[in-house]
Order: structure tokens, then C-alpha cells, then sequence
């Protein structure tokens, strides 16, 4: 018995009384209610593999077909183009029929001979006539929908739609009957009609619409070699792909996971047993083996990221109609693969961006006209891999977003102070319309509703471990980067070991790896107001203990490097610097162990919540290592700042205002007082007891200190202002200025900040002094102190310094 | 309650403590377990079961008992639940019982305040009281202890 799915080893079962008939006739009196058109089931299974098949199969070619419908606006009756529309709507109708399903192939009739007249010239291809394809696709797949939950078509009556597609057929030629659908033999590229005419021999298919189609005879004698040729691409295309079951791939892809993670055990013993062994080489072709097994079942996962870009040029019409305006969507790299879920999870962001843009974003044609731009917005998205990630930009040609406006908007809403708004970076601003509760557009629309959601849309991409980033010029257009990881599943790190434990670190976080050895070590780690930092190639690094962040009792704690730098002895330390976000930091660790490729394993429901980690693991050795969240340490650390990234390079400052970019260091000083030194000449910021101060000479006070003698002045004595007396016990901050081969230690009150400016002094009337003028500096106007001036006028004696130079 | 019920026994100091068997998934002797610095108190560490991580859960943290000696090692009762398997640390496993519904009885006085919110009642034995624990307020007391 023949069955769409292929031939089956049951006799025949002839129905009907077509003596001729191989097998079965579908036949409308017989058939009645039953969906299928199968008057005897082969088996209940069968019948839903078939609809499940032709579910799919119409849905893909829906999805095909709204694309081509709305290429087809855009570049005209392209015959080509039309040739695949039509195939389409011919492959709905003719399969629809096979399966009684009435309404649709009625409805897919007459777009069929809309098409038909497109085709052949007799009609224009107008906006009138895309939107009335266009609703025959969505009530083709409303009826799909309908055919998936109960069987068969559904209810409704689409008599209307019938009724505007036949009017826009009829409209451009003298009215055709509705004959022309006995004309087509369902027999073309697709499997259902071949095998139907296989069936039928020279049988036809009995077009079930009840429209006023001649049709005299159930069974037409009409020649299968009137089927129009089939394209071979119909057939070739589909011999290339197999449809597999998503939840067999997962199911491969775990496996695959439970091998790299075997595989990992097996080399671990066999490493144990040495190079030469029997063991070792053949643990080494395993390793080959999983390695290839792996890439393979991970790019089964992977989809091209035109799955979801797919729908976008539909969405945009109907969007830019929507909101009155034209938009043009151009998308490079569609064929860009990423993996199934992250796919899944970007979906609703790129949408939600997408929303925004032709809503808020692109002005309307006068507007534009205005500006002397295009009328036709344009609306550009680019997909690439980079370094391990996805990278995706979305840009528009639209009005761009004021930065000022999100400040205002911002410190409206209460999430900066205004204060903290003047001390932020332009970048920074622009970020800010991440945050929860922020909107500048000006009125609701029911498109995109306020513009709100932005801050969703950082949490979704931020879920599967992606960054998402904002840039505009306001007049000139918005450009939002998304980078994304490529896979969640199985990743590299670097294994490290903390108070006796192990822990993975994620590598696509790790930057870089330093090593502080001997006895000077610990002398590199410097303290800003508390906080340890450590100068990697002149920029500041903030430093965070793993020990400390998880309680753990390990020997590079902060204390312990405390105990043992005051102690002289040498201890090494090991930094891990990370990346979160645009902040880099360094993590202090015990030891630093091996790479490895990790199986990422859920840390379940009952831990999900602990922000230091990101899952687990197991190792090689079959034991559970944590892995370690790196924006989880971050943010619990305080390292990620929120306005100020101490990390800028110096050269990174946009705006070319007048006077250079100097980085300075902020101090307290008598009392009140602010003053601020260039950090220049600045070799180290120290923190001493002053009971460890000594006197020479006629009451100059000095320090031991690295092995020489560190003569300390006040500043504020030698400022004239105000100053306190030196209490022991009591941490005095002390910067060490050099130059020229002397060291001089320069006691403050207290080291506020590190800040960099476009330094505009102004200068005094009646010459500085040792000031070299006064400056703004966050907003209040500080004195900026002339050291070499100072240094020189003190009455400090200066020693010629053995203080070692450091690298 | 149904008229005959099986539990799975096991001792948590001298707590005589029984779960259903239809939430038990497996019972094992000491696995060694990887710590997890800053979880909740209760949370002792991981386990390597066959490839999947599983918490592992201190019972006597969770009863307020005192805890348990260094040298002594702990068994493993695995509880399976909706979104994964779940340990839970205890001192030794008994048999599996089968209990008449109508020894059911509401938990003694004299347990500690901890205890009590976690027994749903007890059954009387020939020899001595099974409490059975709550499997749901333990897991759930558990995220709170922190």
C-alpha cells in the first residue's frame, strides 16, 4: 500500500470502484469528515507523521514565500522570482488537496492563479497585490495552526480573502474562469505528487474547492506529461539535508559531553603511565577522535543566523507601513552560524532592536526630506566571527540618540546624581540606556511601546554570556554591537587552585597571566584609597584576592600578603587578569595550574543563585571543580565601576578640548583643601606608620625604606596650610616623587582619586608660587602643584637615592 | 496516606529518619565531595554521580544537630526531584520498611525547634518511632540558612 511516506508491504486495499485503481482514491463523497482523505488509516501513526511532514514542509515554504513576496515589491516582476512564488503556492495547493484540506486549498487556488496571471505578464506587481499574497500566507498558516491542533482546517471562512484575491486576479484581464485550476496537475518537484501520479497512473487530482470549477469526471484521463517540467532544484535541494529530531541532537550532544569528559580521565591516566606506553598512544587517538566528534555534533547545533534574520524584511514592512515611513533592511553575513539556543535567546532582543529603530529611530520621508536625507531609511545588519565570537551590528540611518538628552533623561529619572553625570564619559552616558526604568522616547506607541526594554535586552543577551553595546550621533544614526559567545556547552579555561581548590576560569575572559616572583613582589602591589592595585604597563589594575572573595584560607590572601610583605619574606603571586566588560582586574590566585576543555554542567536550582560561580564541572580526575563567573566577582569585588573605569589608557579621550590630558593624582591636604599633582614623577603611593619615621639633620623626618633613606615632607607645611601632626599608628599616606635620582616621600592626608582631565589652568595674576595654577577638577576648583617647584624650594635635604628602580 | 507505605530508613544521630521510596532514586556509602566556599551552611558540597553534579546536603546541619566527628564519614541518601537530584548527607542507612497508615502519628514534643519543621509526623514501630522527614521543607529551609 502506498502512503506518502513511502511504499508499505500491505496488500493493496482498493476502495471505491475503479477497477483500475492501484490503490486508493481519494474521493470527497467517501472521505467525508476524515482529515486525512484516508478512508482506511494505515495506522494512526502513519497519518500524523504525514501531517507533522506537511506541517514543516508548508511552514518552510510559507516562510520562503513571504521573503520572496516582499523581494518581489521591492525588485519587480522578476520572472525568475515569480517562477518560485508560484511553485510555492502551487506545491500549498496541491498538497492541500491531497489531504482534503478544503479551505486551504481553496485559498491557495485562487492565489495560485493570481500568481499565474504575475507570471505571465497580465498583471503588475502593485503593493495592493503583495498585501493581498502576503494575507493569503498568513491565513495558510493560521490554518496550518488549526490543522495542528484538530486535524483539519478550522473553522473559519475565508470567503473575503477568497473574494480580494480574486478581484486583484481579475483586475488587470477579462475575468478568467476558475477552470484554470483543472489545468495543473499536481505532479510536480514535490514528493506528494509524484507519488500520487505514480498512483493514479494517468489519473488527476480531483480539485475538492467547491467554487464553480468545471470539472466533470472524478478521475481525468488527463496525461501526468501535462505536469509542468519540475525543477530539478525542487528535488536536489531537499536530497541534501535530513530532518533530525531536535532533541536527538541535544541528546548527542550530552553524549559528546560525557565522552570529552571520559576522554579527559583517560589522559590523565595515561599520562600517569608514560610517554612510551601502549596505553598513551592509544589514548591519544581517542583524544583525536573526540576532538573531531566534538566539532562535528557542535556545528549540527549550529544554524545559520538567517533563521531569525529570515523574518526580518516582512517585519520591517510591516512595520515602516505601520508607523508611515519607508525602510530599507540590507543584512551581510546571513549565512553565519551560531549555536541552536543562543540563536533562540537573541530572537526577542533583535526584534525588540529592530522595533526601535524603524519606530524611534528612522524619521519619517519629510522629515527626511528635510535633513536632505534619503527618504528611504535604511536599516543595516551585519553578522561575523571574531576570535571565538559572534559579532552582530545593528546600524540605522535615523536620528541617532542625543547623549545629553539620556543624561537629562537619566538624572530625570533618578538613576545619577547630576553630579556623577558630569564625570562620566560620553560612552558611559550612552550606556545608560541599559538601565532599568530609562525611556527618551517622547510618546507611546503601540509598535514598541515607550522605547522601553532596552534594559531587557541586556539581560537576554547577557543570559547566554554576550555583550551588547550602544553608539549614536545624533542626525547621523544608532549602531548597537552585540558579541556572543559561539558555544555554551563545552569551553577552554584555565584551571587555578586557591586555598587548596581547584577552579575553572573561563578563558574567553582570561587577558593575560603575570607573575610576581622574589622578594620585591609583593612591594609592585600598590594601594588608591584602600584598594589594591597593580601597574600593568602603566595602567592601574585593580586587584581581588580569590581567598578572600570566597572565604577560602589560602596563602595569597590579602592579609597574608600583607603579614609577608611586612615580614620581607618572598612570596609569589599569581594575577589572572580578567575582562568584565571594559574593565580590566586582576585576580590574585594561589597557583596557576593547566588549560583544560571543560563540559560546563548547572550548578541546579539550589545554587543557582551564588553570583561567584557559573557552573561546575569535572575534571580529569573525576572530581567537581567550580567555575568561576568572572561579572560575578566583578560586581561583588566593586571593581566594576560604575562610572569611572580607572583602566583608560591615556589616549583614549575624545573630545579635543584645549590643554593636554594629564593624568593626576587628587589629594587631601590641610585639612579641607583638595590639590592635585600630575602623576608623572610619581613613582609609587605608599602607606606608613608614622612611629617608623625617624629624625636627622635639624629635625627633617626620613623613613627607611627599600633599602634607603626616604626623607618625607608635608605637604601641607610646605603649601602653608593647615596641617596635622603626624600620629603613630595612624596610616599616613606617603607618594614617593622622584627625580633625577632622588626620592623624596611626600606625606598627605589622604589619596582621594586618580583622575585624568583635560588639564586648563589658569593661572595666577601674580605668579604660582609652587602652584602651577588652579585647575576644575570634578567639578571644584583644585590647585595644581608645581613638585619639581616644591622639591627644589624645600628645605628637605634630598639623598642621592638607592632605591632600586622598578620595571 | 495509603494503607501500606515503604520508606527508605536511615539514622541522622540518634534520629531514626525515613523518606518515601518513590523519592529516593539511590542510596550510596562516601563520596568524596567538592566544597563550594560562600553556599548556604547546610550546602557540605558536590558530588560526581555518574557524570551529573549533585548537591550534597548536610542533614545534621539542617536538624540543628551538633556535627558530625572528622573521622566519621557520611552515607548518601539521593533524592530525585523535579529539576535534578539532590543528597542528602546522613550517618547511616537502614532498611527499607513497610509501615501500617494507621501507626501514623503528628511528630513527638521533644524534638528541637529546627526538627520539628521539618518531620511530618512519625510512625510507631515495634521498637522505635520513625520520623519522616519533609524532603520539600528541607531542600527549601535550606536556601535560607546562608
Amino acid at each position: 500500500m502506498w502512503c506518502p511516506m513511502g511504499w508499505f508491504p500491505s496488500p493493496p486495499v482498493v476502495i471505491g470502484s475503479d477497477p483500475g485503481a492501484q490503490g486508493y482514491v481519494p474521493r470527497s463523497d467517501e472521505c467525508g469528515a476524515a482529515p486525512m482523505g484516508c478512508a482506511q488509516p494505515v495506522g494512526g501513526r502513519m497519518v500524523d507523521e504525514v501531517i507533522q511532514e506537511f506541517l514543516l514542509e508548508t511552514r518552510e515554504n510559507l516562510d520562503l514565500l513571504d521573503n520572496e513576496l516582499v523581494c518581489m515589491e521591492e525588485v519587480g516582476a522578476d520572472k525568475d522570482l515569480l517562477d518560485g512564488v508560484f511553485r510555492s503556492v502551487h506545491t500549498i495547493k496541491g498538497t492541500c488537496g491531497f489531504l482534503e484540506l478544503t479551505r486551504m486549498e481553496r485559498v491557495s487556488h485562487v492565489g495560485e492563479g493570481l500568481l499565474s496571471k504575475l507570471r505571465d505578464g497580465q498583471l503588475e506587481v502593485s503593493t495592493e497585490v503583495v498585501d493581498g499574497l502576503l494575507a493569503m500566507g498568513d491565513a495558510l498558516r493560521e490554518m496550518l495552526d488549526a490543522c495542528e491542533q484538530t486535524g483539519t482546517d478550522g473553522d473559519k471562512d475565508y470567503a473575503d480573502l477568497v473574494e480580494r484575491l480574486a478581484a486583484l486576479r481579475d483586475g488587470g484581464a477579462p475575468a478568467a474562469a476558475e477552470t484554470a485550476g483543472t489545468d495543473e496537475v499536481v505532479s510536480e518537484g514535490d514528493a506528494y505528487g509524484r507519488g500520487i501520479a505514480l498512483l493514479f497512473g494517468e489519473a488527476t487530482e480531483e480539485p475538492v474547492s467547491p467554487a464553480p470549477e468545471a470539472l466533470s469526471s472524478p478521475v481525468e484521463s488527463e496525461s501526468a506529461s501535462e505536469a509542468e517540467p519540475s525543477p530539478p532544484s525542487g528535488t536536489t535541494k531537499k536530497a541534501d539535508n535530513i530532518r533530525v529530531d531536535v532533541a536527538l541532537l541535544d541528546k548527542l550532544m550530552n553524549l559528546v559531553g560525557e565522552l570529552v569528559l571520559a576522554r579527559n580521565q583517560v589522559l590523565q591516566v595515561a599520562d600517569g603511565l608514560g610517554q612510551d606506553s601502549a596505553f598513551a598512544a592509544t589514548s591519544q587517538r581517542l583524544n583525536h577522535i573526540t576532538m573531531e566528534l566534538q566539532e562535528g555534533v557542535m556545528k549540527t547545533r549550529m544554524q545559520p543566523i538567517n533563521n531569525i534574520w529570515g523574518k526580518f524584511p516582512r517585519m520591517v514592512r510591516h512595520l515602516a507601513s505601520i508607523c508611515g515611513k519607508n525602510v530599507r533592511i540590507e543584512m551581510e553575513g546571513q549565512e553565519t552560524e551560531l549555536d541552536r539556543t543562543i540563536l533562540e535567546a537573541i530572537k526577542d532582543p533583535l526584534t525588540h532592536i529592530i522595533r526601535n529603530s524603524v519606530d524611534h529611530g528612522i524619521e519619517s520621508p519629510e522629515e527626511r526630506g528635510r535633513l536632505g536625507k534619503s527618504p528611504d531609511g535604511l536599516l543595516r545588519l551585519r553578522a561575523y566571527h571574531e576570535s571565538g565570537q559572534v559579532n552582530m551590528e545593528i546600524v540605522d540611518d535615523g536620528r541617532g540618540i542625543d547623549v545629553r538628552r539620556v543624561r537629562d533623561k537619566a538624572i530625570e529619572n533618578g538613576l545619577i546624581s547630576a553630579e556623577e553625570a558630569t564625570r562620566l564619559g560620553e560612552r558611559e552616558l550612552m550606556q545608560l540606556v541599559f538601565s532599568p526604568g530609562f525611556s527618551t522616547a517622547a510618546q507611546v506607541t503601540n509598535v514598541s511601546g515607550r522605547g522601553v526594554g532596552m534594559d531587557v535586552v541586556k539581560t537576554h543577551i547577557e543570559r547566554v554570556g554576550g555583550t551588547v553595546d550602544i553608539q549614536s550621533e545624533p542626525g547621523i544614526g544608532t549602531t548597537l554591537r552585540i558579541k556572543i559567545p559561539l558555544t555554551l556547552a563545552i569551553i577552554p579555561t584555565l584551571i587555578v587552585s586557591s586555598g587548596a581548590q581547584r577552579f575553572a576560569v573561563p578563558q574567553v575572559s582570561l587577558v593575560e597571566l603575570v607573575s610576581l616572583d622574589g622578594p620585591s613582589a609583593i612591594g609592585q602591589i600598590e594601594h588608591i584609597h584602600g584598594a589594591p592595585v597593580y601597574r600593568l604597563r602603566g595602567n592601574l589594575l585593580p586587584l581581588v584576592y580569590l581567598n578572600d572573595v570566597l572565604g577560602l584560607k589560602g596563602q595569597t590572601s590579602r592579609q597574608r600578603v600583607q603579614e609577608a610583605s611586612l615580614a620581607g619574606e618572598g612570596l609569589t603571586i599569581n594575577l589572572v587578569v580578567l575582562q568584565a566588560y571594559e574593565q580590566q582586574f586582576g585576580l590574585v590566585v594561589d597557583e596557576i595550574l593547566d588549560t583544560a576543555e571543560i563540559v560546563v554542567k548547572p550548578l541546579g536550582a539550589l545554587l543557582k543563585e551564588m553570583s561567584a560561580y557559573s557552573g561546575a564541572t569535572i575534571l580529569g580526575d573525576g572530581r567537581v571543580a567550580l567555575i568561576l563567573d568572572v561579572l560575578g566577582i566583578a560586581h561583588a569585588s566593586h571593581v566594576l565601576a560604575e562610572h569611572r573605569s580607572p583602566n583608560r589608557p591615556a589616549d583614549e579621550d575624545t573630545s579635543a578640548g584645549e590643554g593636554e590630558v594629564t593624568q593626576l593624582l587628587l589629594v587631601g591636604c590641610g585639612g579641607e583643601r583638595r590639590v592635585a599633582i600630575s602623576l608623572e614623577n610619581i613613582s609609587r603611593l605608599e602607606e606608613f606608620d608614622a612611629a617608623d619615621f625617624e629624625e636627622v639633620g635639624r629635625g627633617d623626618r626620613v623613613i627607611q625604606y627599600r633599602g634607603s633613606i626616604l626623607p618625607i615632607m608635608d605637604l601641607a607645611l610646605e603649601l602653608g596650610l593647615p596641617h596635622t601632626p603626624l600620629e603613630p599608628h595612624v596610616p599616613i599616606s606617603v607618594l614617593v616623587y622622584q627625580q633625577d635620582g632622588h626620592h623624596v616621600g611626600i606625606a598627605v592626608d589622604e589619596i582621594v582619586d586618580v583622575v585624568e582631565e583635560n588639564l586648563v589652568l589658569h593661572r595666577r595674576r601674580g605668579g604660582g608660587g609652587v602652584l602651577l595654577g588652579s585647575a576644575v577638577i570634578g567639578g571644584l576648583v583644585t590647585d595644581v602643584v608645581d613638585m619639581e617647584r616644591l622639591v627644589a624650594q624645600s628645605s628637605t635635604d634630598l639623598y642621592q637615592s638607592h632605591i632600586a628602580e622598578l620595571a | 496516606m495509603h494503607s501500606s507505605d515503604q520508606f527508605c530508613t536511615f539514622r541522622v544521630d540518634d534520629l531514626y529518619l525515613g523518606i518515601a521510596v518513590t523519592q529516593v532514586q539511590e542510596v550510596l556509602r562516601y563520596q568524596e565531595m567538592t566544597p563550594v566556599p560562600k553556599a548556604p551552611g547546610a550546602v557540605h558540597g558536590l558530588i560526581n554521580l555518574r557524570g551529573q553534579i549533585v548537591p550534597a546536603i548536610d542533614l545534621r546541619t539542617c536538624l540543628g544537630l551538633v556535627a558530625r566527628a572528622e573521622d566519621a564519614p557520611s552515607m548518601n541518601v539521593v533524592i530525585r526531584m523535579e529539576e535534578g537530584c539532590c543528597s542528602l548527607l546522613v550517618d547511616a542507612i537502614g532498611d527499607v520498611v513497610d509501615v501500617a497508615a494507621e501507626s501514623f502519628e503528628t511528630p513527638p514534643q521533644n524534638l528541637n525547634a529546627a526538627a520539628r519543621g521539618l518531620i511530618r509526623g512519625v510512625y510507631k514501630l515495634d521498637d522505635s518511632l520513625l520520623l519522616i522527614l519533609d524532603v520539600e521543607a528541607t531542600l527549601a529551609l535550606d536556601l535560607v540558612l546562608a
